[in-house]
């Protein structure tokens, strides 16, 4: 479910302030750029406001954010909705006791970890990430949420990239987003 | 309950972006994507002792921001009564990174909201209304912070990363650490020369990371008011190596 279907005014505004670099990481690969949003405070308060009114009210008690990006946008979320921030790292960053979930990359694997005892059972949770692409790294962020027995009612990514399919890899669980790259 | 507000399902709509179809060899500069004038914001490695000091900053003078407190004082010793729980949020584990450090982890203090809460607000209470219209945030936990006290203050948030991370025109600044080197990058264009900025992390220790970001906001021209951080370790004499750059701390020791 895109916000841009419906026309909300502030779209626009969102979709032009994302600056697309070609070849990187790697050649062949358009890269979309946020950091261009943070840039424009309106463009930036409106993409956390566009978030907020819809998640706002509804019993969620969690945001997770994906490191790093989900950093950027998760928090403001989390303290407009009275909901705790829970990061959810690359390994051997967060310290103490964590829970580590792997996922498939293209090439190999990477692993994502969260702390033992941020989220209780029975929470409501969100998981913030900037975009989603293959959906990979989401899912294992879902998993880990849901190993400690929180509920994930939404993924909300500022981007989707609907070419790769990730929405399919969700195992069900809706996902939200501003706008779509093709 | 989010069913009312789940959008009607839709086939592909495929909207134009206009940027993607401008495709030039290389991406537009970062400048043109900025508004025109800027408007009315424990590295782990390093909890060892002082390290060689590079010069931090070119810059002279003192905090400007004195009115609301004096320069260099920690909020702590104004006993703001919101100070006692953000800092009894604040875990602390042992041998982590490596043996013989005590490690400061602010991520309990973003699972208290009041707590979390209570940090945004007692920066936005100092930094808003100042004229300050760039929040510099360190990678990564500098990226919790900052965003928010950018929002609440109109400025807009400038993440400065590892190496590689920041796709199109960079600059760097190597710094050094106990051992070895590392390095932070900021997009080209990002900043305007006279800009007032802020660099926020969640903790200084030695001042190296600090330093480095106060000196790529600097080589462009930015003036950087004050740097912000939850915690400082006193006793590794950061404050010290940022030399005449204010520092603002909400937790010290």
């Amino acid at each position: 479910m895109s916000a841009f279907r419906d026309q909300d005014p502030r779209i626009h505004g969102i979709q032009t302030k994302i600056r697309v670099v070609p070849d990187f990481p790697r050649e062949g690969i358009m890269f979309q750029d946020i950091t261009t949003l943070l840039l424009d405070p309106k463009a930036f308060k409106d993409t956390i406001d566009l978030f907020v009114e819809r998640y706002k009210g509804k019993n969620i008690s969690v945001v997770a954010g994906i490191e790093a990006r989900g950093f950027i946008f998760g928090p403001p979320i989390a303290l407009a909705i009275g909901a705790k921030f829970v990061p959810l790292r690359k390994p051997k960053k967060l310290p103490g006791e964590v829970i580590k979930e792997e996922y498939v990359l293209e090439y190999g694997s990477d692993c994502l970890e969260m702390h033992v005892g941020a989220v209780s059972a029975g929470e409501r949770a969100l998981v913030v990430d900037d975009l989603i692409a293959t959906g990979g790294t989401l899912r294992a962020a879902m998993n880990l949420l849901e190993r400690a027995g929180a509920e994930v009612v939404e993924c909300a990514c500022v981007i989707e990239l609907p070419d790769l399919k990730g929405r399919e890899r969700l195992n069900g669980k809706p996902l939200y987003v501003l706008v779509e790259s093709h | 309950m989010l069913q009312s507000l789940l959008l009607r399902a839709s086939n592909s709509i495929s909207l134009p972006l206009p940027n993607r179809h401008q495709l030039s060899p290389s991406p537009k500069p970062l400048s043109a994507w900025i508004d025109a004038a800027p408007s009315a914001g424990q590295s782990p490695s390093n909890y060892r002792s002082a390290l060689p000091s590079l010069r931090c900053t070119a810059a002279g003078g003192g905090s400007e921001l004195q009115p609301l407190q004096n320069q260099g004082m920690a909020a702590q010793d104004e006993k703001d009564p919101r100070i006692a729980r953000i800092s009894s949020s604040i875990r602390i584990i042992p041998d982590f990174p490596k043996k013989g450090i005590l490690f400061q982890d602010i991520t309990t203090l973003l699972l208290d909201t009041k707590a979390f809460k209570d940090t945004i607000d007692l920066f936005v209470d100092r930094y808003k209304g100042k004229n300050i219209s760039v929040v510099a945030g360190i990678e990564a936990r500098g990226f919790i912070f900052g965003p928010p006290i950018a929002l609440a203050i109109g400025a807009k948030f400038v993440p400065l990363r590892k190496p590689k991370k920041l796709p199109g025109e960079v600059i760097s600044e190597e710094y050094s650490l106990e051992y070895g080197k590392d390095v932070i990058e900021m997009h080209v264009g990002a900043v305007q020369a006279g800009e007032r900025a802020l660099v926020i992390d969640d903790l200084i220790a030695t001042g190296g990371t600090l330093c480095a970001a106060i000196r790529l906001l600097e080589r462009v021209g930015v003036h950087v008011v004050e740097c912000a951080c939850v915690i400082e370790l006193p006793e590794l004499k950061g404050r010290e190596r940022l030399e005449d750059k204010p520092l603002f701390v909400l937790i010290s020791g």
